[in-house]
């Protein structure tokens, strides 16, 4: 059964939603304190949303001082999937395990909301067989606008490290299908190893049909099925 | 025991009221002050009356008639009188739920007024040890073209959605209305519902002498100074600006803690009692617990954690710093209590003990500086029957009803206009401008949320889930409050059944004004007349509530609102009726009243009418909501929609808007009822079915069964809103104008 671990920062709020979602695709999943989480003997890292330390600063700004943020640099530095949604993603681009930033919304107010975006890489744990797909997840942020300066936009382009660009139902990226003024539709990017990755749609409250959709559930899904193609292989054990 | 008497010049207690007139306090109710203690109090003491005598902390002129409303049923786990109310959804699960006021802090300061009163009602559910899982907010603005109005707008939206937010519990529906009556006093209303196990229930009234009390949560510091006394309990006048200090200012992330900290106590079984620190902050939750529990309680004034220096003890007992709980630890739990505050990065300290002797001990120190019977302060406020003085103020006759002045019954041609101008009007617009900014999901629950006739939430690991709805007939209770409230209760459970859900029990705000105005007392009486009319054949009791009287500006009250936050049950979630059109083929049919009319409908609010006599038939509501229930059980409801604002032309438009399916249909014809009457009338007790065609028969014998009339009115299908022969519109049309209504009206680029 693949282990997972989610952290849980002072105003986290999507520990249990995740939680509930691994388990709904077979996964263990343990929610560990930030001050002491131990990752080591874990398949994966959730880093959920939320307002950490209530966001006052900047989005994810201060959760990335935690010593979570050491734990998990250790645990990319061997390989280990990382996911961080909403906040989570913020914390990640914070800690600089992911590039660029996130700022406030372009339309200048926090969207909750339904959105659609395009799988654009499956290198990732999370996005394995799911290349061109549309997936249909909620969002709910205030800070979810990506940037980054030119060259870190174009080596990620290059690189194949955008995961998910928002766009309408059939998946063209328009201006209306960007819910945030996101750089270049972005909604979600990876390292450079694909081991980690960040993004602003919320894959655990669309895991069930009652909820309305089963989108985030195939994210979930890959990471449970990565473990069996190897993917997951470089992990720490 | 000798209290230090804090004459003016003392320096320990910085004196604040030479007389209790300043406190708050008539004269007669300073003679009652004097008589229940036998002796003067000193400043402090004045102070600590005044707030908890306050109306907004006593009910002074509510609390007789609040006694009439049914409160019991089979199942109530809970009724009113703690925090919040519960009812027992069965194998030992409660839902404890209320809903609150902010008006007055929300008038003078809207972003942190509306902040602070998500705050406090979230707090009120958990300091009960239940699990906070959904908001709702009832909301009245005035008119949307004043900029005022759209000031107080982004404050109060911008407010819900900082605090909610931040927090992580989903906003999952209400109500918001736009009226002349409450432009200068917005009303803000905002209801919890939680989940807590009954072993987990925690209560006021369970602390025992010896134990340990702790106030945890934020510093206390000068904000909100006296804010239930001062603002919540008097007209709101020119001097308003004068009051912003008395608005709390909130912090969601340490409510955030505070909750996870909280529940963790109660699942470790560590705390007796808690309290929460809302208006009248220390004064109210101590000398509450302290009462409720029949012991005393010994408070150091001086222990208490500050955010300023110099803070006289009658600053520190009436502040109403926000994210505050009182806390009473069990015997030899201290440590784990600290441990989890610790955990939690929570500033957490002891700040005094539970006394056998029925004695609110205020120290400073080693001097005493207040010494009060804790029932005194909470429970023997006096009571003011306002029958006694209510009066309807007599408004006249129309000369004729608002049916026949702008319904001339012969030109329909521009009745599809009409149609899309309702559609868009900011009393029927799609609230999503709105609510897009609340966070409507976290929790991972909300199955239905806002826009639906009432949100759906599921409980994980059971089959069952409950249904909430929050709703008020304004514009109606402006003509007759009885005949308002009754039909707020009606609604919202109404709104229940339309998702499914079988009605367990309300929580009821009351938004009034002078009570001590005669006009203002009659309006007071005909509303609890009227919700308890509504519970009584509805068989819905009130479990929680409150009451917020003096919501005036100038000397002119607000229209008596009645907000009415209702929950239901329904046995499996996944089974409850979706806020779809339907298939098309489908039968769209009325069930219930076809007797509409224009008095009191937006249609005639929009020409500047409205006069007449509105009635509600409370035998016929309960038939209905059991006949939709009935049909609901045979599984032959497809889709469901209450008739509401924009009447019966408005209910078809937005069923078809749902899944943007048209349909083809036909008007009941009822003698004596014009067509644009029955098309845009309104009235209570009428839902709008879909079913499969081949389930009439069925759908038909269940409503004979009940007694309740239904007409089958046509079919779904196509892309237009076909309502034969008076319009047809693309719902394309419909889509856009409903989408866009609210958003225009202000002044907003969608």
């Amino acid at each position: 059964m693949l282990k997972v671990a989610v952290l849980r920062f002072p105003g986290t709020w999507s520990e249990t939603d995740f939680a509930h979602a691994l388990e709904l695709v077979g996964a263990q999943a343990d929610i560990l304190w930030h001050a002491d989480a131990d990752l080591r003997g874990y398949d994966a890292a959730i880093v959920p949303g939320g307002f950490t330390y209530g966001d006052y600063l900047r989005a994810g700004a201060i959760a990335a001082i935690s010593p979570a943020a050491g734990e998990l640099r250790r645990a990319d530095r061997e390989g280990m999937p990382i996911l961080g949604s909403c906040n989570g993603f913020q914390i990640l681009c914070e800690i600089g395990l992911l590039p660029g930033a996130l700022v406030r919304n372009r339309q200048g107010e926090f969207r909750c909301d339904w959105v659609h975006m395009r799988v654009e890489s499956d290198r990732t744990p999370f996005t394995g067989g799911l290349r061109g797909e549309i997936l249909r997840m909620p969002i709910a942020h205030g800070e979810g606008c990506w940037v980054a300066d030119d060259r870190t936009l174009a080596r990620i382009e290059t690189n194949g490290q955008v995961v998910f660009r928002y766009t309408d139902a059939r998946g063209a990226a328009s201006l209306e299908s960007n819910p945030n003024g996101s750089t270049a539709n972005i909604a979600g990017l990876a390292n450079e190893n694909g081991n980690v990755v960040g993004l602003m749609p919320h894959p655990e409250r669309c895991s069930e049909e009652l909820l309305g959709g089963t989108d985030g559930r195939r994210v979930l899904e890959a990471l449970t099925a990565s473990r069996h193609t190897g993917m997951v292989s470089a992990s720490v054990q | 025991m000798s209290v230090t008497p804090m004459t003016s010049g003392t320096t320990t207690a910085q004196p604040k009221f030479r007389l209790p007139r300043e406190a708050g306090l008539t004269e007669s109710e300073a003679e009652r002050v004097r008589a229940l203690l036998g002796r003067e109090p000193n400043a402090l003491e004045w102070g600590m009356f005044g707030a908890m005598w306050s109306e907004h902390c006593a009910y002074k002129h509510s609390k007789t008639l609040l006694r009439t409303l049914p409160t019991t049923g089979a199942r109530v786990a809970l009724g009113p009188g703690e925090n919040a109310g519960a009812v027992d959804l069965g194998d030992g699960l409660l839902c404890v739920f209320k809903v609150e006021s902010h008006n007055h802090p929300s008038a003078v300061e809207p972003y942190q007024g509306a902040a602070t009163g998500v705050g406090g009602i979230l707090r009120d559910i958990f300091a009960m040890g239940a699990r906070p899982i959904a908001v709702l907010n009832g909301l009245f603005f005035g008119p949307p073209e004043a900029e005022s109005t759209r000031r107080i707008v982004r404050g109060v939206v911008g407010g819900i959605s900082f605090y909610g937010n931040c927090v992580g519990i989903p906003d999952v529906g209400g109500h918001v209305s736009f009226a002349p009556g409450y432009a200068d006093n917005p009303l803000v209303n905002a209801m919890c519902v939680g989940l807590v196990e009954r072993a987990d229930l925690r209560s006021t009234a369970t602390a025992k002498p010896g134990s340990a009390v702790y106030l945890v949560g934020s510093d206390t510091g000068r904000d909100g100074i006296a804010g239930a006394s001062l603002l919540a309990s008097f007209e709101l006048g020119s001097a308003d600006a004068a009051k912003r200090p008395s608005v709390q200012v909130g912090n969601p992330f340490l409510e955030k803690l505070l909750l996870e900290a909280t529940l963790e106590l109660v699942a470790l079984d560590a705390v007796e009692a808690m309290g929460d620190l809302g208006a009248a902050g220390l004064t109210c939750a101590s000398s509450e617990v302290a009462a409720k529990s029949n012991v005393g309680m010994r408070i150091d004034v001086d222990s208490v954690p500050r955010r300023a220096t110099g803070m006289s003890p009658y600053e520190v007992m009436l502040s109403e710093s926000q994210e505050r709980m009182l806390v009473v630890a069990r015997p030899g739990r201290e440590a784990d209590v600290e441990r989890v505050f610790a955990r939690w990065e929570l500033h957490g300290v002891q700040i005094g003990e539970v006394i056998a002797d029925e004695r609110l001990e205020i120290r400073s120190g080693a001097e005493v500086v207040a010494s009060l019977p804790p029932k005194a302060l909470a429970d023997d406020a006096p009571e003011y029957d306002v029958r006694e003085w209510a009066k309807e103020q007599d408004r006249g006759q129309p000369a004729v009803s608002t049916d026949e002045v702008i319904s001339p019954g012969d030109t329909t041609h521009k009745i599809g206009l009409e149609l899309l101008q309702l559609l868009g009007t900011p009393d029927v617009a799609s609230r999503a401008i709105l609510y897009r900014t609340y966070d409507q999901m976290v929790g991972t629950d909300t199955v239905v949320g806002p826009g639906a006739d009432a949100a759906v939430m599921r409980i994980k690991g059971r089959s069952d889930g409950i249904a909430v709805a929050l709703d008020a007939q304004p514009r109606v209770a402006a003509l007759d409050p009885f005949t308002g409230a009754a039909a707020a209760v009606a609604e919202a459970t109404r709104n229940l059944v339309c998702v499914g859900a079988e009605p367990l029990a309300i929580t009821d705000c009351l938004n009034l004004g002078n009570p001590e105005r005669p006009e203002g007392a009659w309006q007071l009486e005909r509303t609890i007349a009227g919700i308890s009319a509504a519970c009584d054949a509805l068989e819905v009791p009130v479990v929680s509530g409150n009451v917020s009287l003096y919501n005036a500006t100038h000397g002119r009250d607000i229209w008596p609102t009645a907000t009415i936050g209702a929950v239901g049950r329904i046995a499996d979630v996944t089974k409850h009726i979706p806020a779809r059109t339907g298939e098309p083929g489908d039968l769209v049919l009325l069930a219930g009243s076809a007797q509409v009319s224009l008095a009191a409908s937006t249609y005639a609010g929009l020409r500047g009418q409205g006069e007449g006599t509105v009635r509600i038939d409370l035998a016929l509501e309960a038939r209905l909501q059991r006949f939709v229930r009935a049909a609901h059980a045979r599984g032959a409801i497809r889709a469901a929609h209450d008739r509401a604002e924009g009447g019966l032309g408005v209910a078809l438009a937005e069923l078809a808007i749902r899944d943007r399916i048209g349909m083809k249909v036909t008007l009941p014809a009822v003698r004596g009822i014009d067509t644009r009457v029955m098309l845009f009338g309104e009235g209570p007790s009428g839902i709008v079915l879909v079913i499969r065609t081949a389930d009439e028969l069925l759908v038909r014998a269940i409503a004979t069964e009940h007694d309740v009339p239904l007409w089958t009115l046509g079919a779904i299908g196509g892309d237009i809103l076909e309502i034969a022969p008076v319009l047809g519109t693309p719902v394309e049309a419909l889509v856009r104008a409903h989408r866009d209504g609210l958003g225009r009206a202000l002044g907003r680029a969608s």
